[in-house]
């Protein structure tokens, strides 16, 4: 495919997939190469070797970002994905292995120290656990959180606010009371996207199977 | 808040107790929201445990449930001081997994006004540093071309801050041809008088040295490890710059030289923002010259809205108008990481698409994440004074670190 976008172009993933996959065959699930980025899915037990690896053989020194992502419909509900960048090839992959509330990923803060307030963020905001992690508190909720809030399944809403109290002279927290529900438009073509029943249209007897109608 | 009896090195054989304080979260010098526990031998620093999350949106949850072009704006208010740099990253994520083409002066517009808001972020950066370390007037005076900068935004835009004037498949509307004139002018005949008046305040003076040389270095092989990027790896020696290294935009096309320190420190870290400055001037001028005329978004309808003339006569231009900002365009499925070169450092978006018209993850990667993590090492074996000065040449902003 021809590249028409004005992205960052940095070096090419030409033979890049090949040559790391020789040497993590062992952890390796998938290596795939799609708009421009090359990814390789590896096994969590081993995500450690694996980016000690790509850090001492192949050069790649920095880590700049651990994203969590959260796919419920899956078994191992999270992806935590590593993006890695060699300053002496100039390139950047991506690394990732899926986790579950009960299954630690192994922690990477003995490779590159800034990997500590990363792994907590991934902590707070989707509850992976990191094992070995020495620091494992959450960073950017409120002092008390409960819950993590990037999960799919968190409302968006959350589920306390707070306020100045007058009576009692401090902040307090309480359940969130909203005026009116709320709403999520999601703006689909009803031609093309929904796969769900439009709203009034459940009144409506169903439609009677295609042929039936003729007789 | 006594901690444990022990010796100490700043006073002479007598035994006092270390004593533990907190630095923010409303502190002048804490550059907003920043709340440090910090534990003191005396005026000495022997650990520091920044607590951010202070500012937190949840923005990135905000912008799942939002289409494409409705989450934009939530990036103006991340790195509130340089917003145009923070939709740079996303458009373009947004351009790479759509494989979109940008027009050229699109990309000549975009880059002109980045290098602006580059502009734009160190005059607030070091003013705010210079006035840390306890020098008025140089502030005074760089606000004031901050404020220049501002207006060129606003004339542009509209919004002097948070403009959304970066869209996938170009910008939102072309400038009048007197700014291009205008911000010529003014990189002639007013800024660098300017500037260059301030810097001369501080660059050599005394008390500024002894406040910023030697504190916090940092190795080179430190830097690398703990993540650091723009000019907080450059001061470092590193003349690594996603501009030069990575090029977007029409980047490519520009001649510029990458600033690096030599010693690591903060006196370092500053002069390389001053030294950018001058390098971001050149690649505004060139933009000036080079710029070509045409359009300044992508023809392509499905992604960019059609002009407003347009609308009256032509059936198809009305729909996709339409469609557009009901439901929004679709962008394929699949993942990219995406980083450029903000004026604090890398700042890299990670998008997830499902195919639908709504992001399904938007990972923001702030700079001041790597950074101030890095703040603990860094001021450890420093006076109290000091963490004001390394604060301000890690240049932090909270709408970014905490998102």
């Amino acid at each position: 495919m021809t590249v028409l976008h004005s992205a960052p172009k940095f070096a090419s993933n030409e033979g890049v997939i090949d040559a790391i996959s020789e040497t993590i065959s062992v952890w390796l699930i998938e290596a795939v190469e799609a708009h421009g980025e090359v990814i390789f899915r590896v096994q969590r037990d081993a995500i450690d070797k694996v980016l000690r690896i790509l850090r001492d053989d192949h050069a790649y020194q920095q880590l700049m970002e651990i994203a969590g992502v959260d796919y419920p419909s899956r078994s191992e509900r999270f992806e935590v994905v590593y993006m890695l960048q060699s300053l002496t090839k100039n390139h950047r992959v991506m690394v990732k292995c899926s986790a579950s509330e009960d299954t630690p990923v192994p922690t990477v803060t003995t490779l590159w120290p800034n990997a500590g307030w990363l792994e907590r963020e991934v902590f707070d905001m989707y509850g992976v656990t990191f094992a070995g992690n020495p620091d494992l508190r959450r960073i950017l909720t409120d002092y008390g959180f409960e819950g993590h809030p990037f999960r799919k399944d968190f409302p968006m809403t959350g589920y306390t606010e707070l306020r100045y109290s007058e009576e009692e002279k401090r902040v307090v927290y309480e359940p969130v009371v909203l005026a009116q529900e709320m709403r999520s438009f999601d703006f689909l073509s009803p031609w093309e996207g929904t796969d769900y029943v439009l709203p009034g249209d459940e009144k409506a007897p169903p439609a009677p199977p295609a042929g039936e109608a003729k007789k | 808040m006594s901690m444990q009896r022990e010796e100490s090195l700043t006073t002479t054989g007598e035994v006092i107790s270390n004593y533990t304080i907190n630095f923010g979260p409303q502190h002048p010098a804490a550059h907003g929201v920043l709340r440090m526990v910090m534990e003191l031998d005396g005026e000495v620093i022997e650990r520091i445990d920044p607590h951010v999350g202070l500012l937190h949106r949840g923005t990135e949850k905000l912008i799942e449930h939002k289409t494409y072009l409705q989450a934009l704006p939530y990036f103006d208010r991340l790195d509130y001081c340089s917003p145009l740099a923070m939709e740079h990253s996303y458009v373009l994520a947004i351009e790479k997994l759509l494989n979109l083409e940008v027009p050229l002066r699109a990309q000549y517009l975009r880059v002109l006004f980045a290098e602006l808001t580059r502009i734009c972020n160190h005059m607030l950066n070091m003013g705010a540093h210079i006035l840390d370390v306890g020098a008025f007037t140089p502030n005074l005076w760089i606000m004031d071309l901050r404020e220049d900068c501002l207006n060129f935004f606003e004339r542009a835009s509209g919004a002097r801050m948070h403009s959304a004037w970066f869209r996938p498949g170009g910008v939102h509307q072309d400038v009048p041809e007197k700014l291009l004139v205008d911000i010529g002018d003014w990189l002639d005949n007013r800024f660098f008088q300017l500037f260059e008046d301030a810097m001369s305040l501080v660059m050599d003076n005394r008390i500024f040295k002894q406040r910023n040389v030697d504190i916090a270095v940092v190795s080179r092989e430190d830097a690398i490890a703990w993540g650091f990027s723009g000019p907080m790896i450059r001061a470092a020696g590193l003349a690594w710059d996603l501009r030069k290294s990575q090029p977007y935009d029409v980047y490519d096309r520009m001649e510029f030289d990458i600033p690096v320190g030599t010693n690591s420190d903060c006196y370092d870290r500053f002069m390389v923002r001053v030294k950018e400055v001058y390098e971001s001037a050149k690649i505004i001028r060139q933009c000036l010259r080079d710029m070509p005329q045409g359009p300044i978004a992508s023809t392509d309808g499905k992604v960019s809205p059609p002009k407003r003339a347009e609308m009256k006569q032509s059936m198809e231009s009305l729909i996709h108008h339409f469609k557009l900002y009901t439901e929004g365009f679709h962008v394929p499925a699949g993942e990219v990481y995406v980083a450029t070169e903000s004026p604090k450092g890398e700042f890299g978006v990670y998008l997830v698409s499902d195919g639908t018209n709504k992001p399904y993850r938007c990972k923001i990667r702030p700079t001041a994440f790597s950074h101030l993590q890095a703040m603990d090492f860094m001021s450890r074996g420093h006076m109290l004074p000091d963490a004001t000065a390394i604060l301000g040449a890690i240049d932090v902003v909270f709408g970014e670190c905490d998102r």
